[in-house]
């Protein structure tokens, strides 16, 4: 049971698949500027993502290695057409508002990565939860960066006035910046810093050190 | 294989037939044989592939086909949203449906002669007859001021009534952006000139910048603006910056978006196209003299 919590936990923190993988970085520029549509992609991206992994590892023993990317792929895929669908038929507007951005699941490289990474040697149920992991992980970092980005750019959250705007009468001058995509390069930055900070483990070995000048090798005059 | 055998407890009629028949014992034989195979075999290879394209092609057809009523039911509910909000009919609580069956009268006019065409309202789209080579005209540069390419020739446009008498006009226009077709619908009083208000209710511009065209305070300022001058010619359009209204002409101008000029621009163009004679002007000339 603890092996189950941990691959559950993992993804959250110590192994989060942005932050530590570095995977996923587009999606998380493109549908972050508000927190609604985060909120409808994470779920999605989680959903695709446990059950493309289920149903990858559960056909793991039979997948032929020449051409066992495009099998993934066509599973994933077909996931992300149901939820399109889905979206579209039960929550109209939001699917609206992501557009092409849930068709873009296939090509999110958290789906693809967990399942070369732990769906092809796993079984079913524990890729299942892998997946839900990892989409958790993802759900965290979208939210953390569409709090701050939908916050400092619009002045609100879900929705709702946070801050008064200056054109609407009240004193916060919105940062344009924050609704365009770079913006959520500097937050995510600044959260793998954080992160970094806060678990040293998770920093990597550098390639190669800065000589310290001093102690060179000296000079010709 | 245990999964199998479960299924069997419960429908043991059916995999009794199943068994005894020839094409599944076939199957279940040819099944066997795959499986059993090495997995980098040419023929384990295609026959896995075809199999999974199979079953992904079913699972996504079901869910197309078994939702397809409620994604249409949505698009329509959005669409007439759109219109009564245009129409200034929307508000909290109103039943959609029936406030559109009851106020709202949908036409279909043909662009170049500013005629009512008869015709089946409710199955005409607009957009995809755009589309038809059949159904619509191809525009050169110099009409082409939206930058639409092609224009359906006949277009739905819907009339608000209020005891039997038109109240407003409500006219679907479309135009290029920045990053985007933008589709929307401008309202406009019976006159044909004032208008009452703007709705762009599918667009891909700049979020908080030019895709402030959807903001309802903005939206707000192009009430009571008019459309035609003295002369007949199409002056209303954005302006950079903010309009000063004690200035003369400012009844033809509404504010700029800040940070989006393009989008700004694209905005006037597709106002300036619709309006004019490549527009719905014969049609509104029209609507004017029959009052």
């Amino acid at each position: 049971m603890s092996d189950t919590k941990k691959v559950l936990t993992d993804p959250l923190v110590n192994n989060n698949p942005i932050t530590l993988q570095v995977l996923g970085i587009c999606s998380a520029l493109a549908v972050t500027s508000q927190m609604s549509t985060s909120l409808i992609m994470a779920v999605a991206l989680t959903a695709v993502t446990a059950c493309s992994s289920a149903a990858i590892s559960s056909i793991r023993n039979h997948i032929p290695s020449s051409i066992r990317i495009i099998v993934q792929m066509t599973i994933i895929a077909s996931l992300v057409i149901v939820v399109d669908q889905v979206l579209k038929a039960f929550v109209y507007d939001v699917s609206k508002q992501l557009s092409v951005f849930v068709g873009l699941i296939i090509t999110n490289c958290i789906v693809m990565g967990r399942a070369e990474a732990y769906a092809m040697k796993n079984p079913p149920m524990a890729s299942f939860i892998d997946g839900i992991g990892n989409g958790l992980g993802y759900s965290l970092i979208l939210v953390i960066v569409a709090f701050f980005r939908e916050l400092f750019g619009s002045g609100k959250l879900l929705g709702i006035d946070i801050f008064p705007l200056i054109k609407d009468g009240g004193w916060y001058e919105p940062n344009g910046m924050m609704l365009l995509p770079p913006s959520a390069f500097f937050i995510i930055g600044c959260i793998i810093w954080v992160f970094r900070q806060w678990k040293p483990d998770q920093n990597e070995a550098a390639d190669f050190k800065i000589m310290d000048i001093s102690h060179g090798e000296g000079g010709h005059h | 294989m245990p999964n199998e055998k479960k299924t069997c407890k419960y429908m043991a009629g059916l995999c009794e037939k199943l068994d005894k028949c020839e094409h599944y014992q076939k199957f279940a034989k040819y099944r066997d044989h795959i499986l059993s195979l090495s997995n980098d075999s040419l023929e384990k290879t295609i026959a896995i592939a075809l199999s999974l394209c199979f079953v992904c092609a079913i699972l996504v057809s079901i869910a197309a086909v078994a939702l397809r009523p409620l994604q249409i039911e949505n698009k329509a509910l959005d669409m007439k949203k759109n219109i009564l909000d245009v129409a200034g009919l929307l508000q909290e609580g109103t039943d959609i449906n029936e406030a559109f069956a009851e106020q709202i009268e949908a036409k279909l006019v043909d662009v170049a002669t500013g005629d009512y065409v008869e015709g089946d309202v409710d199955a005409y789209d607009q957009r995809k007859a755009a589309k038809d080579p059949a159904l619509n005209i191809k525009l050169t540069t110099t009409q082409d001021l939206a930058s639409i390419k092609t224009r359906a020739k006949i277009a739905k446009v819907y009339l608000v009534k209020e005891g039997g008498a038109v109240k407003s006009i409500i006219l679907p226009v479309h135009g290029y952006g920045l990053w985007s077709t933008m589709y929307g619908f401008l309202a406009l009083e019976a006159d044909g000139q004032t208008v009452q208000s703007i709705n762009f209710y599918d667009q891909g511009e700049t979020p908080g910048l030019g895709a402030e065209v959807v903001n309802p305070n903005w939206r707000a300022l192009w009430k009571g603006k008019k459309v035609y001058d003295e002369a007949g010619n199409v002056s209303l359009g954005l302006i950079k910056g903010l309009v000063d209204t004690s200035k003369p002409g400012s009844e033809f101008q509404v504010d700029g978006l800040a940070g989006a000029t393009l989008t700004s621009v694209g905005v006037t163009n597709l106002v300036k196209y619709w309006m004019s004679q490549e527009g719905f002007a014969a049609y509104l000339a029209k609507v004017r003299t029959k009052g």
